[in-house]
């Protein structure tokens, strides 16, 4: 069943195109992962999905109209927005008892043994937390709740590495468990890669890519070439090129494994590698990828 | 927690508990400033009751009571006054704060309706905040009336005249009275319009709760030379036309005048007035985003 579906869904804010009329589908069970520059329409698309805006086109998100069903909608859904906005006068304890007091599905065990493993202390105010101990009270908060959606936007925006690590191996290894439904929106593609089961590129409004993790895997090929080889290389129709170390890298969609191999060491792009060959080719910028 | 208090029965008042308990978590003043003004109060009467019982107590009989009356009576205009004025910044704050801070994203993180919100912090100024100034001025006043005994039965006095000639209990049914009609019922529009201001400007919502009132008073003069308008508000903040909603102190026991209260018109107008402004601020609060 699909957990979002969506059919020409499109926002404008004045003469700004926010979304150009997109098209998904996103599958129960799935880790999304919804990469995109800054400004490309990412928290827009969230932000219908989860009934904070309205929009033009069809949406539907676990069976409602998340625009005019919100409220029965969140008793299912739970969000990380793209801001820090737990409420800086709240007390940890004040948190948790107050989730525990509104949602029927929060289960405080889990959270207070989430946050157990932190430095956290449940008198702290969310005021003196630092920025990565108020992302990390706000993952224990939403993991404990048993939603069939989870919706981050940047969740890990201004964190280090460590607490971005840290947050995403929780993410993985206390929450998901094939039965829910995570999307996560993030500029920051790196560390994401080993969670997602689906990745989705959006730039300017529109969805210019979407392929599951173990498509991408078969798919796309990235081969290193020597200068003496390029031309031959490029003969094969790559759909990106680059210039690392004074070899080539080139990428390629559906070719032969062992038509590459013969002219370089090949391997799997990273989603990073990929984002840059279709993002920056859709951002009409291919000389500047090649130089 | 839900197995001891099933959520089915709980689900409807849930959360709105826990929207109230969350407000007086956020706004301590709420009872802080009562508090606060009630202490100050004991304190000067304190102060005075060493200077100036005595000489009351040899006063005549008839004018005694009204004279050891008063200043139970300034207490409770005191404490009454500071609860005014925390309601009213209450309301200004209430629905713009959270959209300054952006924690309402959180809040609408969670499956608690804006209309449950918007009821909650309607709750504080119309029922909290009246039941908290009827208790602490009681208590207040009990204080006074202890602090007073003790100091009679120090000079070796009797108390007893005192306890005969104060009206203990006809001042706090007053009390009661005019905290549930005035301020709970009559004046449940003026709060609901500040909380709409609250939830529809972006910004200074003081100004754009009092400007607007002004402008039409002066426009009105202008260009109908009439004051229809000034006379509608000041009939509200002054109880109604004949003030059915204040009653003088010595009408308290021969009449209450619910009767003659529950038919004004005013009143009813009142609670239209209130629930559409209510109404409206939900609306305003689901549907705009963080400013």
């Amino acid at each position: 069943m699909a957990c979002i579906e969506a059919r020409g869904l499109r926002k404008t804010f004045g003469q700004t195109i926010a979304l150009d009329g997109i098209d998904l589908r996103i599958e129960e069970g799935r880790v999304l992962g919804l990469i995109g520059p800054n400004g490309a329409g990412k928290t827009t698309a969230l932000n219908s999905i989860l009934g904070l805006t309205s929009y033009e086109g069809e949406l539907t998100v676990l069976g409602r109209d998340p625009w005019r069903e919100r409220d029965e909608l969140m008793r299912d859904v739970c969000f990380i927005a793209d801001v820090a906005v737990l409420p800086r006068w709240m007390r940890v304890w004040q948190a948790l008892d107050y989730v525990e007091g509104v949602h029927a599905r929060f289960r405080r065990a889990k959270a207070e043994e989430f946050l157990a493993k932190t430095t956290i202390r449940s008198t702290s105010k969310v005021r003196e937390l630092s920025k990565g101990m108020v992302t990390q009270l706000h993952l224990a908060l939403v993991m404990a709740i048993d939603a069939r959606l989870l919706v981050l936007d940047e969740p890990t925006l201004g964190l280090d590495l460590l607490y971005r690590k840290q947050f995403y191996d929780s993410l993985l290894n206390d929450y998901f468990d094939r039965s829910r439904t995570v999307v996560v929106a993030t500029h920051q593609v790196e560390e994401i890669q080993q969670v997602l089961t689906d990745v989705m590129f959006m730039d300017r409004g529109r969805i210019v890519f979407d392929c599951s993790m173990e498509q991408l895997e078969s798919r796309y090929l990235a081969v290193a070439v020597p200068p003496d080889h390029v031309a031959a290389a490029r003969g094969l129709r790559p759909i990106h090129e680059r210039r690392l170390l004074g070899r080539s890298i080139l990428l390629f969609d559906g070719a032969d494994r062992h038509q590459l191999a013969a002219l370089g060491d090949v391997h799997t792009p990273s989603i990073a590698d990929l984002f840059v060959a279709v993002v920056g080719n859709e951002a009409g910028e291919p000389e500047r990828a090649t130089r | 927690m839900n197995e001891t208090n099933p959520p089915a029965i709980n689900s409807a008042t849930r959360p709105m508990y826990w929207s109230i308990r969350r407000e007086l978590w956020e706004n301590r003043s709420i009872y802080i400033a009562p508090l606060a003004v009630a202490a100050l109060a004991l304190f000067g009467f304190f102060l005075s009751t060493i200077a100036g019982l005595w000489g009351k107590m040899k006063l005549d009989p008839a004018q005694q009571a009204s004279k050891l009356a008063e200043p139970y009576t300034h207490v409770s205009l005191l404490i009454m006054g500071t609860a005014f004025i925390v309601a009213v910044f209450y309301c200004l704050d209430a629905l713009h704060g959270e959209r300054r801070d952006r924690s309402i994203l959180f809040w609408k993180s969670l499956p608690v309706s804006d209309l449950t919100t918007v009821l909650s912090k309607a709750l504080i100024p119309i029922v909290v905040l009246p039941i908290l100034t009827f208790v602490i001025t009681v208590a207040a006043q009990l204080l006074m009336l202890l602090m007073s005994s003790a100091a009679l039965l120090i000079t070796g006095q009797s108390a007893a005249a005192l306890w005969t000639k104060l009206p203990v209990l006809r001042m706090s049914l007053m009390l009661l009275h005019h905290l549930v009609v005035v301020h709970g019922l009559w004046y449940a529009p003026i709060f609901a319009w500040f909380l709409l201001v609250s939830a529809a400007v972006r910004r200074v919502p003081f100004l754009w709760a009092v400007l607007p009132l002004a402008a039409i008073q002066v426009l009105e003069k202008i260009a109908f030379n009439t004051s229809h308008f000034t006379a509608m508000l000041g009939s509200r903040m002054s109880g109604g036309s004949d003030g059915a909603a204040f009653m003088k102190p010595t009408e308290i026991h021969t009449h209450l005048a619910y009767d003659q209260f529950l038919t004004d018109p005013g009143l009813w107008i009142g609670f239209i007035v209130a629930a559409a402004f209510l109404y409206a601020a939900a609306r305003m609060r689901r549907y705009r985003g963080p400013i």
